[in-house]
Parts: C-alpha cells; sequence; structure tokens
C-alpha cells in the first residue's frame, strides 16, 4: 500500500515555525542565582547548600554519557556550561532551527527535590525570577515554566499564582519522580492553581526523590537510570488518573516531556483494561482513562522514536493522535533532536504543521 | 574524483584533526599514528557535526565486568547521541552491517602533483620537500 | 486487518491440546505446610502464629485475583486440584499446565525461613498436586532474598523432572540482573530451567519509582513498568551473555508494551555502549532469542493486536496461558479478540516446546 505523502523534508525547508517543548538553560555558576535571592539564603545556599536525596552534592548518583549531560558541540565559546549563554542558544539553536516559540524546562539547581523545604520554596521564586531577567524578557521566542518545590504544595500554588500574572510562563514544571506519586492529594492545591491561571503541567522526566529506579530496588548503570526516567512517566501517569485529578480537573493539561512517545499507546490500552475490571475501587474515575489521556494529555516527541521499520512510527502517530504529539529538542543535551532530521518518515504538511507547531499551540495555549 | 589539499602533513599531528570545508562539503581529516584518514563530517544518525566528537578508544568485553580497552584515539563518538565510528573505515560500532559514515580516500602527497584546494598557491610554497595531504572528493 | 477467529477458541484449542504456562494453585495456608516442614519450623509456625502470608500483589477478594466462577462458595480463588482440572485444564483441552504458586515465601525478609518455608511449597505442589494429575508440572518456588539457598532449592527440585521453571517475581530487593542473583542462572541454565519472572512484587521496595501508589489498580498497571525495568536489568548487567542458555518468561507481564521498549533500548544502547561492552549485539536481538512472554493479559484493542505482535518482530515469543484463576477473559476465552489464527498453534504449543527443554519431547 503505497500512502501518497510527502517525501521527508526538514521544518526549515518548509520555512515552518517550530515550537520547542523542552530547552534547558543553565546557570553560569552556583552565584549566579543569588541576585534573586535574599542575603539569608545567600548565605544558605553558600553554607549548607542545595541537598537532596542522592549520594552526591553535585554530582549525578548515574553519572551521565556527557560533561553536563550535553552534546559535546554546544559549549559557548565565551564561557559556560552548555545553555548558559542566551546569545550562543540563539546563534546555535534557535536561530538556525527557526524556533518561534522555546519552552524553558529549569533542571538544575533543582528545585523540586529539595529537602529544605524552605530553601526549595526560596529557590523556586529565585529561579522564576531568574527566568524572566535573563531570559525570556530579553528573548521573546522564550518562554518559562513555573519552578515550585511542589513538597510545599501551598506555596507552590502561591508562586505559581504569582508567576501566571505574566505572560512569560508557558506551564508549570514537575518531574514524575516525586516524593509521592503525582495524583496524591497532598499536591491538588498545585492542581488547583494551575487550573485556575491556565497553565497547563508540563511533566519532564527525571526527579531525584530517594526512591530507587525501579521497584526492585536501585539499578548498577547509566543506561538503565536514563532509559528507566522514562519509563516512571507511565505510573505517573496513572497516578494522575486513579487518583481523579483528571476528573476533577477537566481542563488543567499535561505535556508528558522527554519520555519519548512510543510507550503511550500500550499503557493506554492497559489502564483502560485494568480500570474496566478494577473500577469499583476507583469510583471517582468516572470515565476510561483513554479518555482523560485523549482530552487531557499530549505528548512530547523526544527522545523520537526509532523502530525499525520506519512506517512503525507512524502507527504510533496514529494510535496517539496527530493532534496530540508536540514536538521537542532537549536542546543542549546529548540526545537531543534535530527537526530537520530526527522524524524518519514521511508526513503530510499538515501533519508536519501540528507535530512542530499547531499542537503545542493548543496544549499551552499559545 | 578530484584531489583537494586539505592542509600540511605538520599541521595535523598524530592524535590531531583539522576540519575544512571542500566542495561545499564539511570533512573531518585525522592523523593516526601518521596515517591520515578523512571522514565527512555529518553523523549518518541525525546529520550532527560528527567530526567534532571526541576521539576515544575501543572497548570490548569478553564477560560482564571486564572493559577491554584497545585502540586509543581512533574511534570517533558523536558530540549528539555517542555512536562510535572507526575512523580508519567509517564503519560505525554498533551496527556494522547498516551504518557507516562516509569516507574519503586520502594520501600524502608530494607537493608538484596539486590540483586546488583551500591552500591556495599563495599562502604556501609550492616545493618538492613538503608532504601536504590530499584528498579525493 | 484479521478477521475474527474462524472458529471459537474453545475449538481452536481443544484441536492443538495448548500448553498453559500460567496457572495460578491457591496458595496453601500454613496448615496445609505444615507436614512439610521439619520439626524445628513446624514449632516456630505454630508457636509464633506465623500465618497470613497472602501476597499483597494479589488479596483474594480483589477482582483480578479469580473470575467470579472461579472462586468458592466463600468467595475466595478456587483452591483445589478438582477445580484446575474442571476449570482450568479440562475446557481447553490443556496437555501441560504450569504451576507458578504466588505463596509469601518468596517475599520473606528472614532468609532461612523464607528458604524453608519455599522448600516446603515445592514438596506440597510435588505431592498435592503433580503426583496427582499428569498433566501438571511446576514451577520452583524460592525465596528471592537470598541467591544462594535459592539456587540450593532449585538444585534439589531439578532432581525431578516435573519441575519445569524457576519462579521468581518482577519487584524483588534487587534489580533482577544483579550479580548477586547469578548463582540462581547459574542454576537454573544448568538444568534447562527457564527463569518464570512473575507479576508482582516482594514490596520491600515502594511499588512504583515515585513511592507507593494509593490503589490497588495502581500496583497492578505498575506491573508492566516493573517488567521493562527488569528486562532492562537482565539486559544491561549482562545476564544473556553470561548465561548464553538461559530463557526468561515474563509471566502475566504484558506484553504490548514490547515493541516501543525494544526500539527504546535498541537507541540506548547506541549511544551508552561503552558503559556496557559486554552487550555484544542490539539487545532487541537478545530479547528476541532469549525472552517470552506469556499470552494475558493482552492489553491491548482487537485491531491493535495484530500489529503490535507484528512489531514485535517475532512469532516465537508469545506463550498460551489462561492465568487461571486470574479473572483476564470472560466467555469469549483465552484467544483474544484481534490474535491472527495462524499463529495460535505456534501459541498453543509450539513456541512453549521451543522454551521449556524439559517439554521438549512431550508427546503431540
Amino acid at each position: 500500500m503505497s500512502d501518497v505523502l510527502l517525501e521527508p523534508r526538514s521544518a526549515q525547508q518548509s520555512r515552518l515555525g517550530v515550537i520547542d517543548c523542552d530547552i534547558h538553560p543553565m546557570l553560569r555558576s552556583a552565584k549566579a542565582l543569588h541576585p534573586y535571592l535574599s542575603q539569608r539564603w545567600r548565605d544558605h545556599f553558600d553554607s549548607y547548600g542545595p541537598r537532596t536525596p542522592a549520594p552526591f552534592l553535585r554530582g549525578h548518583a548515574y553519572p551521565k554519557a556527557t560533561p553536563a549531560l550535553s552534546r559535546r558541540d554546544t559549549w559557548p565559546p565565551a564561557g559556560g556550561p552548555p545553555g548558559s549563554d542566551l546569545a550562543f542558544m540563539r546563534q546555535q539553536h534557535l536561530d538556525p532551527l527557526n524556533v518561534e516559540i522555546g519552552i524553558l524546562q529549569v533542571l538544575f539547581p533543582s528545585v523540586k527535590d529539595q529537602r529544605d523545604l524552605r530553601l526549595g520554596v526560596a529557590m523556586s521564586t529565585a529561579v522564576n525570577d531568574w527566568q524572566v531577567a535573563e531570559w525570556t524578557e530579553p528573548e521573546p521566542r522564550l518562554r518559562a515554566a513555573v519552578s515550585i518545590a511542589c513538597d510545599d504544595a501551598e506555596a507552590s500554588a502561591t508562586e505559581i499564582r504569582r508567576c501566571a500574572a505574566r505572560r512569560d510562563f508557558a506551564s508549570v514544571f514537575l518531574t514524575p519522580r516525586t516524593s509521592e506519586p503525582l495524583g496524591r492529594k497532598r499536591y491538588w492545591p498545585i492542581y488547583q492553581a494551575a487550573a485556575e491561571t491556565g497553565l497547563p503541567i508540563g511533566i519532564h522526566t527525571g526527579g531525584t526523590n530517594g526512591h530507587p529506579m525501579t521497584a526492585g530496588g536501585a539499578p548498577s548503570f547509566y543506561m538503565e537510570d536514563h532509559h528507566g526516567n522514562a519509563i516512571a512517566m507511565q505510573s505517573a501517569l496513572a497516578s494522575l488518573i486513579f487518583e481523579g485529578v483528571m476528573e476533577s480537573f477537566p481542563d488543567l493539561k499535561f505535556i508528558m516531556i522527554e519520555g519519548g512517545f512510543g510507550w503511550a499507546p500500550s499503557c493506554t490500552w492497559r489502564l483502560d483494561k485494568h480500570w474496566a475490571r478494577m473500577r469499583d475501587e476507583v469510583a471517582h474515575v468516572k470515565r476510561p482513562p483513554s479518555e482523560y489521556i485523549r482530552r487531557q494529555v499530549w505528548f512530547a516527541t523526544q527522545p523520537v522514536e526509532e523502530p525499525e521499520r520506519p512506517r512503525d512510527l507512524r502507527t504510533i502517530c496514529e494510535w496517539i493522535g496527530w493532534d496530540r504529539i508536540v514536538f521537542a529538542t532537549d536542546y543542549p543535551h546529548w540526545d537531543m533532536d534535530d527537526p530537520r532530521h530526527a522524524f524518519k518518515v514521511s508526513m503530510t504538511e499538515e501533519q508536519q504543521r501540528m507535530i512542530f507547531n499547531s499542537n503545542a499551540r493548543a496544549a499551552y495555549g499559545l | 574524483m578530484t584531489r583537494h589539499v586539505v592542509a600540511r602533513c605538520d599541521e595535523i599531528p598524530p592524535g590531531g584533526r583539522r576540519i575544512v570545508m571542500v566542495e561545499g562539503r564539511s570533512i573531518g581529516v585525522f592523523n593516526l599514528g601518521g596515517e591520515f584518514y578523512a571522514l565527512l563530517d555529518r553523523c549518518p544518525h541525525q546529520a550532527g557535526r560528527l567530526c567534532l566528537g571526541d576521539t576515544i578508544g575501543l572497548v570490548q568485553s569478553r564477560e560482564p565486568g571486564s572493559y577491554e580497552f584497545s585502540r586509543p584515539g581512533e574511534l570517533l563518538k558523536c558530540p549528539w547521541h555517542g555512536w562510535e565510528f572507526d575512523i580508519r573505515t567509517g564503519q560505525s560500532w554498533c551496527d556494522p552491517k547498516r551504518t557507516r559514515v562516509r569516507t574519503y580516500p586520502v594520501a600524502v602527497e608530494s607537493g608538484e602533483s596539486l590540483v586546488k584546494g583551500p591552500y591556495v598557491a599563495e599562502t604556501f610554497p609550492v616545493s618538492v620537500e613538503q608532504d601536504f595531504v590530499v584528498v579525493d572528493i | 486487518m484479521s478477521a475474527a477467529l474462524a472458529a471459537p477458541a474453545t475449538e481452536l484449542l481443544r484441536a492443538i491440546g495448548p500448553i498453559d504456562c500460567d496457572l495460578h494453585p491457591a496458595p496453601p495456608r500454613m496448615a496445609q505446610l505444615l507436614p512439610y516442614l521439619d520439626a524445628h519450623w513446624r514449632e516456630a509456625m505454630v508457636t509464633r502464629g506465623i500465618d497470613g502470608l497472602d501476597l499483597s500483589s494479589y488479596p483474594p477478594g480483589a477482582p483480578i485475583s479469580a473470575r467470579p466462577d472461579w472462586r468458592d462458595a466463600e468467595g475466595k480463588p478456587a483452591a483445589g486440584l478438582d477445580s484446575l482440572r474442571a476449570q482450568a485444564l479440562d475446557p481447553w483441552g490443556t496437555r501441560i499446565g504450569i504451576l507458578s504458586c504466588l505463596h509469601g515465601s518468596i517475599a520473606m525478609y528472614s532468609e532461612d525461613m523464607g528458604a524453608a518455608l519455599a522448600r516446603a511449597v515445592n514438596e506440597w505442589l510435588a505431592r498435592e498436586w503433580l503426583d496427582h494429575e499428569p498433566r501438571l508440572r511446576a514451577s520452583v518456588t524460592v525465596c528471592m532474598r537470598d541467591p544462594v539457598q535459592a539456587a540450593a532449592e532449585i538444585e534439589r527440585c531439578a532432581a525431578d523432572p516435573r519441575f519445569v521453571q524457576v519462579l521468581l517475581l518482577v519487584n524483588g530487593d534487587q534489580p533482577l540482573g544483579r550479580r548477586s542473583l547469578w548463582p540462581i542462572y547459574e542454576a537454573a541454565q544448568r538444568h534447562g530451567l527457564p527463569v518464570g519472572v512473575h507479576a508482582g512484587s516482594v514490596y520491600h521496595h515502594p511499588v512504583t519509582s515515585m513511592g507507593w501508589p494509593s490503589y490497588y489498580v495502581e500496583d497492578y498497571v505498575a506491573n508492566a513498568p516493573a517488567f521493562q525495568n527488569q528486562l532492562l536489568s537482565l539486559i544491561t548487567e549482562g545476564v544473556f551473555q553470561k548465561f548464553p542458555e538461559l530463557r526468561v518468561v515474563l509471566l502475566e507481564s504484558g506484553f504490548t508494551w514490547l515493541p516501543p521498549f525494544l526500539w527504546r533500548v535498541n537507541k540506548t544502547w547506541r549511544g551508552l555502549r561503552t558503559e556496557v561492552p559486554w552487550i555484544d549485539r542490539a539487545p532487541g536481538e537478545i530479547i528476541r532469542e532469549q525472552v517470552r512472554f506469556t499470552l494475558q493479559p493482552a492489553d491491548a484493542p482487537p485491531g491493535a493486536l495484530e500489529p503490535v505482535i507484528e512489531q514485535m518482530g517475532s512469532e516465537r515469543m508469545l506463550l498460551f496461558s489462561t492465568d487461571y484463576p486470574h479473572w483476564q477473559f470472560d466467555e469469549e476465552g483465552p484467544l483474544p479478540a484481534g490474535l491472527p489464527e495462524h499463529l495460535v498453534p505456534r501459541i498453543a504449543l509450539d513456541n512453549a516446546r521451543e522454551t521449556y527443554p524439559r517439554l521438549r519431547d512431550i508427546q503431540v
């Protein structure tokens, strides 16, 4: 059967502006956050410092594949780590890839994983102010995600409401790996605030929560940690559904970022099948999980799936829905995707437009 | 195929590399122990700038827990997704049957038989004593 | 698009005489195990009042734990051999059924107690099930916390040819590929016993990598990501290189998550190969050769099942199961809608015979 489709075309060739749902800005140095912290917290930052439930203060328990987790050619010539230099980001990424809107996801320092919640709350406002001052204000193509110390849900709600007043912020930042599954009642003030302010939740892989990466203990290799982070998306999604978050907040949108998207159909089918058997346990979940997913969930593309038969990528997109897939690069990380080359399968012009642009507009309300 | 001078031999010491534009293509030229190899600066995976990657050795293993290191500096790790390519052959290590990067024959030539290249005659005196790295494109 | 099966599942299966690779006897209560314990352990169990070792993975009253017509008069999952014969073996003309007993001994923290109880369970299986029903075979029950004692129990049970598999749970104390577990794989490989990894958990760690979910249904669906993580561990730790003849069967794991998992693990490996250089070929190839999946549950709508199986890239990977008495199907029977009919003989019989060395010579 032949598809009447265009050959793979680069988004740039077709002059399509790309909405990139995952760009990682970095602090230039440990002290770069200080201007946004009060003296009391600068002192704390410099003394006891940020502390997460992990073995190392600065290094990674599962050492990454590359320095700063980044592509080897993303170190700014003027200095600083990858993602820390806006001029270089424009030159290397935003301009040549025709990024119309880029959504920032701040991973380091990890605000939501701070064991000292007061420090975490202070860091959240600082990180959000830093994003505006040094990224979204000077560069109108960029939007920020509201950083929150999620284990203090009330403070997080306050911060969401503060940031939502500015158009700089496109979403709220969370990860699947929180202290408890995302749907648990303790986090509901966050969903309340996000729903009220119209901000979607971007659930970005990662999180240091003190739990092992598997339900059968801690793995040995970065390869397991890396892939395991993507696997964690499935239980996060299950929690948001089975705890009733999606039922109670029908207008709240979720974007699953940096977990790839191939997992979504089989996960959806599994949730449906076993909800059908055990729905009496979760009577507050009034619809099949797939209905919530179709209604409220989008999947960002990176790391793009690389099936052995490229046409299976089209099958996955059909099962998820071409309108539920949003493009992301993950710049400057080592496994990032280039919009000109990531999709090794032909798509119609309409499908390209949806994946690279219009779906994200719908998901983020852009 | 046309032949292009890309460097003087002594400009690319052993373990070194130079990336040059030839006929609109970015080519990386590597010196492995006095032998020169040239690779297209474009990863077959997602077109990353392959020749900017780290040169690494070959890690093999007979069994879990064993790490057998050889051929230091003879592989190139794509700076993007980390695929390993044998600099001598362009062959990717993970999928040798299906993935290769384009390689180009490289010869060390004396000055007399030059055709054209980035080092035009005015920048280097041409003499028979000098060795040039010449790439066939 | 495949047509509906030409005949009801029952007819198709009865014509073949399948091998059912995932059956569950109701786990024995302590009173039933006492005869199989030595004097010390018998006294310990009685004087300390040790009982109630039902695994949290299957609350007896939860819907998944038993189909309504497979419960006894008190509503508990059907217990005895008569029920198993009538409800699991006879209806589909099953020629061989492999019992995996999901008993709490597998999850004990106390290694010696766990080993003693596991041994008693295996004795109970042999004496009260295998001795009375020639169609039955069994998995060796072990306590996962002590791989050395587990290996000793595998050695002991391997002498009985009716033990055809080793039983582990997908979520133990350590990821399944870890070297400390290798005595289990060494013994299993030596005796030609596949390692059956079953859904469920010893519950020594939270059921997800983000802590403890609230609901049982979340625990159950979390088995799928658990199997993905543990398969990843077996691959990355090089278990399939160290034990090239080992076969691993994922029991009640679901399988429709496999194709995107294969793509992802291949993709990751290509970039991270130097971290795990003993992996000598694409992980997807290793999995196709050495890993199998039982049929229940088939988590896919009818139209998706055939494409997913095609994406799996091998017709040798699926093994027929009813998962009796777990409630995975109703009157439509154990062949899920949308299953290509031409695969049924392989799934029902041939793949299991190829996977289980001790079943290779059964009469067909």
